[in-house]
């Protein structure tokens, strides 16, 4: 097996005086799916710009491969109407050839949009043009940030086999942030529940194999998480009693 | 033609012409108070300039350099909104400027020509001036034209593709203090703004692409340049404020014209 595309190690990182990551590790494979899930706030979007090196760790180690190439899709991008530029332009951006971001586009089903203006596109197509312009520097780690915001319910089951799709035609690694529990399951090898720490992770559980439930839903698995502890309104570990319970590793009080 | 008036005409177009792609960034990035705050900062410069004795040209730039980059520095506080802050320095250092430039007694400064230009005593070597930094300016434009436009359309992802999105800002920054520096002869203080803005937003409406708006945006500076300086001439208006309102009389005619892309 090849070597990690990237692996922290008791990654720490405070803003202001708050800790929003504590004591994370973990490791990204190629050809694997990693979703973080948690909360608003839980510090989801601040790994990934961690993985990203769009900001440093306090504390804690980041090794990444001598190969990595990163596509990163942001969360939301706020494209102001007063600048006119086409979504074939938009892709461009990230010095592509006009024959790759026509392809691009064509591979996320979009090919039709290569002349609107980005600030016309809906939520849907927007979404599919930033996966687009992801993959267009031939990555093996994609980062999707919040891939499906603003997309309807089927179109969320459609992005979210096209990035199962594109995770074996590029043969890449995929770090995906996401804060709905239900549909992201069946499309990730590993979960992340992160709280500012890791709170818990493993495989998603497999519950697709009753066929009446693939009637319901499709290829959506609706994933059963249980958390073997609760939170606090502060977001602070608790155990059953409602008392504090500290993880492996947690320095906090 | 008459010497001062060709001065005037070739410094108003060297002018306009940076002052197009120049002023799409600043519509493009909502920078208008942004801009309004570092011009109005430009008559502390003059105050300093005529202190200490140096180039007034480059004591506005540098004073506006340093307004800019301590308003960057100021951007990451969340004592107060951006805008608030930018209307508390705008204002505050248009009036420090004043207040020093009233102190120094035994300097003769026309007040009124730097808050509103004075295109018709434009000398020679003040359009050498003009050109070398509109070229300057230009080239740092053209230059960094495919990351500034990158980092305007989204940061982040511009940053993860390799751009140094500081050092790109940074050089807007300064190519923002240059222009406002050389663009003070022309319309004085309190109307760069507009210059900036008002053909980039008559560009919008008939442009779609980046390039296309940064060049109609150029040619409708330098028209406006041209029908206010004909204006002052004939009928004897300041030649600063007729600039500015012939691009807003074009701008009111562009409202007409179908919105592209």
């Amino acid at each position: 097996m090849s070597s990690p595309l990237i692996q922290l190690k008791s990654v720490s990182k405070s803003f202001a005086d708050k800790t929003i990551l504590q004591n994370i590790s973990m490791t990204v494979n190629r050809g694997e799916i990693t979703t973080l899930i948690g909360p608003n706030g839980a510090g989801k979007s601040s790994l990934a710009r961690l993985i990203l090196g769009l900001i440093t760790p306090d504390f804690g180690d980041i090794t990444r491969s001598d190969d990595l190439v990163i596509g990163y899709m942001p969360q939301k991008i706020h494209i102001d109407p007063t600048l006119p530029i086409s979504t074939h332009r938009f892709l461009q951006l990230a010095n592509a050839s006009h024959e790759d971001c026509y392809k691009a586009l064509e591979k996320v089903g979009i090919p039709d949009v290569k002349h609107t203006p980005l600030h016309k596109l809906s939520g849907g197509e927007m979404q599919r043009a930033l996966l687009a312009r992801a993959i267009l520097r031939q990555p093996n780690l994609l980062i999707l940030d919040e891939p499906v915001q603003g997309v309807d319910f089927n179109g969320q089951n459609e992005l979210y086999e096209l990035i199962g799709e594109l995770r074996s035609s590029l043969n890449c690694g995929i770090v995906m942030v996401s804060h709905d529990l239900h549909l992201v399951m069946s499309a990730t090898d590993h979960v992340i529940c992160l709280n500012h720490h890791i709170c818990c992770q493993g495989k998603p559980e497999q519950v697709t194999q009753d066929p009446a439930y693939l009637d319901i839903f499709g290829e959506t698995a609706l994933y059963n998480h249980r958390h073997n502890h609760q939170h606090s309104l502060e977001g602070k570990v608790l155990d059953a009693d409602g008392k504090h319970q500290h993880g492996e590793g947690c320095q906090h009080d | 033609m008459i010497d001062f008036l060709l001065y005037a005409l070739l410094a108003g177009i060297g002018v306009a012409a940076v002052a197009g792609p120049l002023g799409c960034f600043v519509v493009w990035r909502r920078m208008a108070y942004f801009g309004d705050t570092l011009a109005h900062s430009a008559l502390l410069g003059v105050a300093m300039g005529v202190l200490l004795n140096i180039d007034l040209g480059i004591a506005v730039a540098l004073i506006c350099l340093l307004m800019a980059l301590g308003l960057v520095a100021l951007e990451q506080q969340e004592i107060l909104a951006l805008d608030t802050l930018l209307g508390i320095l705008s204002h505050a250092s248009l009036a420090a400027g004043l207040v020093v430039i009233s102190l120094l007694s035994d300097v003769r400064v026309d007040l009124m020509s730097l808050l509103f230009g004075d295109l018709l005593s434009v000398t020679k070597a003040d359009l050498m001036v003009i050109y070398i930094g509109a070229v300057i300016a230009i080239l740092l434009l053209a230059t960094l034209w495919k990351s500034l436009i990158n980092i305007t359309v989204e940061a982040e992802l511009a940053a993860v593709e390799g751009v140094n999105v500081a050092r790109v800002r940074t050089a807007l920054m300064v190519i923002t203090a240059l222009v406002i520096a050389i663009a003070m002869k022309i319309v004085g203080v309190l109307l760069i703004t507009a210059l900036l803005i008002i053909p980039a937003a008559t560009a919008r409406r008939i442009s779609s692409t980046p390039e296309s708006m940064a060049v109609i945006a150029s040619l409708l500076a330098m028209l406006s340049v041209v029908s206010g300086l004909a204006t002052s001439w004939y009928i004897d208006t300041p030649a600063g404020p007729s600039i500015v309102i012939s691009a807003t009389l074009l701008f009111c005619l562009s409202l007409s014209c179908k919105q592209k892309g």
